[in-house]
């Protein structure tokens, strides 16, 4: 039996006003629960349009947007947070604020104009936090955490609104190695442990690879392969698509990207 | 707890303003006194009002324009309330009441000015352009004002300017039942927006991704603070830093969530204007300083000890 489909666009099209082209052009992506859907492509290949339509800010210019079977426009904005947890790349922090603060945040889609904070959502928090390994961090101040711990305690925010499809917009840019496994790590126990469907972005080729089981690399705003990282990644389309010259290698049974140097190149 | 401390701090801040005023009352003889019904009490009802509108306002609007700087007279309220008073005089308006309606007329035109341009060009109330525009209106609004002045006779518009500095010696039983009718549903509003504006600060995208609708959120937010600064000006003058300091002294002792914010800044708000009144017009008795010098001779001091404060922890 098919797993529920969580997420579908279906040759979704994009176009900024003013701009010069389309930002996206007919693309299709299907994410099922229990998936880990990773997109890949150079900068400026539209992956972030990509997430933006998959969460209704970007209306398409064709082509159709579904979540959970509802069309992307029939959703607001609070009954989507509801199902759908989001690490945007950038946010900002303007005033102090306490990572248990930060995470309750999370739980705001659930709250009733009249009501208060209640022991589910506490314990939502709770449960958010220690899937995060941020208990301990939970009195800190946001502003005294890590570039790890920071992005550990926004994921455990948006597994407060416990979701059934967690989108992430490059979690890992400018993170250690070790914090970088880490949240590839959390991401798949997350799918795995509760049938999430995950979708992310990411410029680590290698990691996704070998982490998600759906690859899908955007060039100029097309597709231009989709599928199992072992079907996806062969040397021919990972070349076009990011304009350098690549070997694959094979690690654990995932293909492995590996970028040659100039000398390297030549025959 | 804080909102019993701030319910004590209330009552200490309203009895001592029904106390103390150039007329030496004996105690004995306060619960009778006309004194006491007529001037000091509907006088101190009002600045708490007002104080308590300016410290929700502030709080709302810095969490709109995304900007701890802002407060409520940043976006051109001030400006047109001052043209519309200004206007108001050297029109010879009859009446008691012209004075602070044209000054409602103005602030509410010079909001709707700011409003309008907020929205040019698909703008939606970008903080950006809300500020730049607050500035533009306040700078327009003070060179037909300065016209005015320059043309018209000056003593008449000492009284303008007086007034606008702010003060509450013009306060009855009228301007407070005006005000408890009037802000009941801005305040209202501001308090149901208080979970989304907690969103807001992380910015628009992501406020949006958990649940917030920001365009709809933005233009209710930008309206009823407006509205409620624009009733504050119109019976109480420009009264500078409430709306800023307030926010930061709450957001600081009572942390950042609007759920908590919004109500211990009326409070808070409500408690400094009225003990700053009350020493305006008894400090210098029997004449009266103009209740804004009070306000921020009260609120740096304050201020600074927070923000040492805020930067050690």
């Amino acid at each position: 039996m098919d797993r529920e489909l969580i997420l579908a666009l279906r040759g979704v099209t994009c176009r900024y006003p003013d701009a010069a082209r389309d930002s996206l052009v007919a693309v299709s992506l299907e994410v099922r629960a229990g998936e880990f859907h990773a997109v890949l492509g150079p900068n400026g290949s539209g992956k972030t349009t990509l997430v933006r339509a998959a969460l209704g800010l970007v209306r398409p210019v064709a082509g159709d947007v579904e979540v959970l079977g509802r069309p992307a426009p029939g959703w607001s904005r609070r009954d989507l947070a509801r199902v759908a947890g989001v690490l945007p790349q950038r946010e900002d922090n303007l005033f102090p604020q306490r990572v248990r603060e930060t995470v309750l945040l999370g739980r705001y889609p659930h709250l009733s104009l009249v009501g208060g904070v209640g022991a589910r959502d506490r314990a939502a928090v709770e449960r958010a936090l220690a899937a995060c390994d941020a208990t301990d961090l939970a009195d800190r101040w946001l502003l005294t955490l890590s570039g790890g711990e920071y992005q550990r305690v926004r994921l455990a925010r948006a597994l407060a609104q416990e979701p059934r499809l967690l989108v992430l917009d490059e979690p890992t840019a400018s993170l250690d190695l070790r914090h970088e496994m880490e949240l590839f790590e959390l991401v798949r126990t997350q799918v795995d442990a509760h049938g999430l469907g995950a979708l992310m972005i990411t410029h680590h080729v290698n990691l996704a690879a070998r982490f998600a089981d759906h690859v899908l690399i955007l060039a100029e705003g097309r597709a231009v392969a989709r599928g199992a990282p072992a079907d996806v990644l062969t040397q021919e389309t990972a070349a076009a698509a990011f304009q350098w010259p690549v070997v694959i290698s094979t690690f654990d049974g995932r293909p492995q990207m590996i970028p040659l140097r100039n000398k390297e190149n030549r025959p | 707890m804080k909102y019993l401390v701030l319910a004590g701090a209330a009552l200490a801040t309203l009895a001592a303003a029904l106390l103390l005023g150039p007329a030496d009352l004996p105690l004995s003889d306060v619960p009778g006194s006309a004194i006491v019904w007529q001037l000091r009490l509907p006088r101190a009802l009002l600045a708490f009002l007002v104080g308590g509108a300016l410290g929700v306002a502030g709080t709302s609007l810095q969490a709109l324009v995304r900007n701890p700087l802002a407060d409520p007279f940043l976006l051109g309220l001030s400006g047109g309330a001052g043209l519309g008073a200004v206007a108001a005089i050297a029109l010879h308006l009859p009446g008691p009441w012209a004075l602070p309606l044209a000054a409602f007329v103005g602030a509410v035109g010079a909001m709707a000015l700011v409003y309008r341009l907020g929205l040019v060009g698909g703008a939606e109330l970008d903080p950006r352009i809300l500020l730049l525009g607050g500035v533009a209106v306040g700078a327009l609004a003070g060179a037909i004002t300065t016209a005015i002045v320059s043309l018209a006779e000056a003593t008449e518009l000492r009284n303008a300017f007086l007034w606008l500095w702010g003060g509450f010696s013009g306060a009855s039983w009228t301007t407070v039942l005006v005000m408890l009718a009037y802000a009941p549903l801005p305040l209202g509003v501001l308090v149901a927006a208080a979970r989304p504006l907690d969103l807001l600060a992380l910015g628009e995208e992501p406020a949006q991704y958990l649940g917030a609708d920001v365009r709809r959120l933005k233009r209710v937010v930008y309206l009823a603070a407006s509205l409620l600064t624009a009733a504050a000006v119109a019976v109480a003058g420009v009264i500078g830093f409430v709306g800023l300091v307030v926010p930061h002294v709450c957001r600081l002792l009572w942390g950042r969530l609007h759920r908590t914010l919004l109500p211990t800044a009326f409070l808070t708000g409500g408690v400094l204007l009225t003990a700053a009144d009350t020493l305006a017009r008894t400090v210098v008795a029997p004449r009266e300083l103009p209740v804004g010098i009070v306000t921020a001779l009260l609120g740096v001091p304050v201020f600074a000890f927070l923000l040492r404060r805020w930067t050690v922890s």
